[in-house]
């Protein structure tokens, strides 16, 4: 079908194509360009981000896939077996101390959108705007742990009592 | 339904709360969803002109030991954003079943069988007005347990990139006249008739080539936006 626009409105804007789920076998299509390290591992300021993706009954969710963006800088890790990620990142310097993340699973008719804090930046995650918005009890989620190995745990629970808070936008 | 926080007035389509797809009721978020605005996101977006795709890449029908069978098909079309603008010089993945609905996959045990010649696995980068091509072979339905007598209307899962961040796009291609269409809880999980319309391809004389191939066109319209005003009146999900 070729691109079709609204009836109304004075800009006549094209109809936007709706998402699907990426289903079951995303792997075929997706596992060819995994970029797990957004900078090199061992440069200046690099740390290991894993984290375990679970559903509503906290089992692990092996088909699903995590996307990245830390300006400029874009990744891609699908899980395992066990449900599990890992990026290689660093924590950007500027304004905005975070990361975006998609997640893209069978049973996810379109992608979650969250967002990756930093756990040593307590003063500036206090006055950010975006967490202002979030339920305090809820915000936690959104906060990455460190990890005895000295890196980062961001575990993405998409459903149940923690779950991870997901943004509209 | 999915709720947006303090915003009543919006609506998701397709909402992650789809119970007819079965796979949803345990991964589809049951909190409300926190509104990311504009002015606190990220701008700009990862760009993939400098991968490694090449134009074999786009051609799905050659195996390693000859062609891949069943019916060969040409899908092209063009990546726009909502305002008409071509996404140029961005990465296009594709991925499918075989013509006998058979993914090459481990965990597809549908008895049919796989093809040597076929991947069913391919990409592409868009031209400069946005264009993609694509060669590969008319995917097949395949049955999948979700309820009784379940079966998938053919399809190309289409996996696109816009300029920014969050007009990133996964999504599902049909085919016109597909009879299992009105029955599929996936293509249903979008409830506005005229947007599920935007996932079938058209016909496309100009594409089909004498002796060779079917043309199939597909245009990708990405939007920066997940949510958008419910009109109450119309009752069309916009």
């Amino acid at each position: 079908m070729t691109a079709g626009r609204e009836p109304t409105g004075p800009e006549a804007r094209l109809i936007p194509t709706p998402s699907q789920t990426v289903g079951p076998y995303l792997r075929i299509g997706m596992e060819w360009m995994q970029a797990k390290d957004l900078v090199a591992p061992g440069s200046a300021g690099a740390v290991t981000l894993v984290g375990t993706v679970t559903d509503g009954d906290g089992e692990v969710v092996p088909d699903a896939v995590l996307e990245l963006w830390s300006p400029p800088a874009w990744g891609r890790s699908l899980t395992d077996d066990g449900g599990s990620y890992s990026f290689t990142v660093v924590k950007p310097a500027g304004a905005h101390r975070h990361m975006e993340m998609f997640v893209f699973a069978r049973g996810l008719v379109r992608q979650l959108l969250t967002r990756i804090y930093f756990p040593d930046e307590t003063d500036a995650n206090l006055v950010d705007p975006l967490l202002a918005r979030v339920p305090e009890q809820r915000r936690e989620t959104l906060i990455a742990k460190r990890d005895p190995s000295g890196g980062l745990r961001f575990d993405v629970r998409l459903q149940g009592p923690d779950e991870t808070v997901f943004f509209a936008y | 339904m999915t709720q947006v926080a303090g915003h009543p007035e919006l609506r998701l389509d397709p909402d992650y709360e789809s119970p007819e797809y079965r796979s949803s009721a345990k991964r589809a978020p049951r909190q409300p969803l926190v509104l990311l605005s504009d002015s606190l996101l990220d701008s700009g977006g990862p760009v993939f002109g400098e991968t490694p795709v090449t134009l074999s890449d786009a051609d799905l029908t050659l195996g390693p030991h000859g062609e891949a069978q069943g019916q060969r098909i040409n899908v092209s079309g063009r990546i726009l954003d909502s305002d008409g603008r071509p996404v140029a010089g961005q990465l296009v993945e594709l991925w499918q079943a075989n013509a006998a609905g058979r993914y090459r996959h481990a965990v597809d045990s549908h008895a049919a069988p796989l093809d040597p010649n076929f991947t069913g696995t391919g990409r592409c980068l868009t031209g400069p007005d946005g264009a993609y091509r694509f060669v590969t072979i008319a995917p097949g339905s395949y049955p999948w347990g979700n309820h009784p007598n379940a079966w998938r209307p053919a399809h190309l899962h289409f996996s696109v990139f816009g300029r920014l961040f969050t007009e990133r796009l996964v999504t599902q291609m049909y085919f016109p006249g597909d009879p299992l269409l009105p029955f599929d809880p996936i293509f249903n999980s979008v409830r506005s008739q005229r947007d599920r319309e935007r996932m079938v391809s058209s016909f496309d004389w100009d594409t089909t080539e004498e002796g060779w191939a079917l043309g199939y066109r597909f245009d990708i319209v990405v939007t920066g936006h997940l949510a958008t005003p419910f009109e109450e009146a119309s009752g069309v999900r916009r």
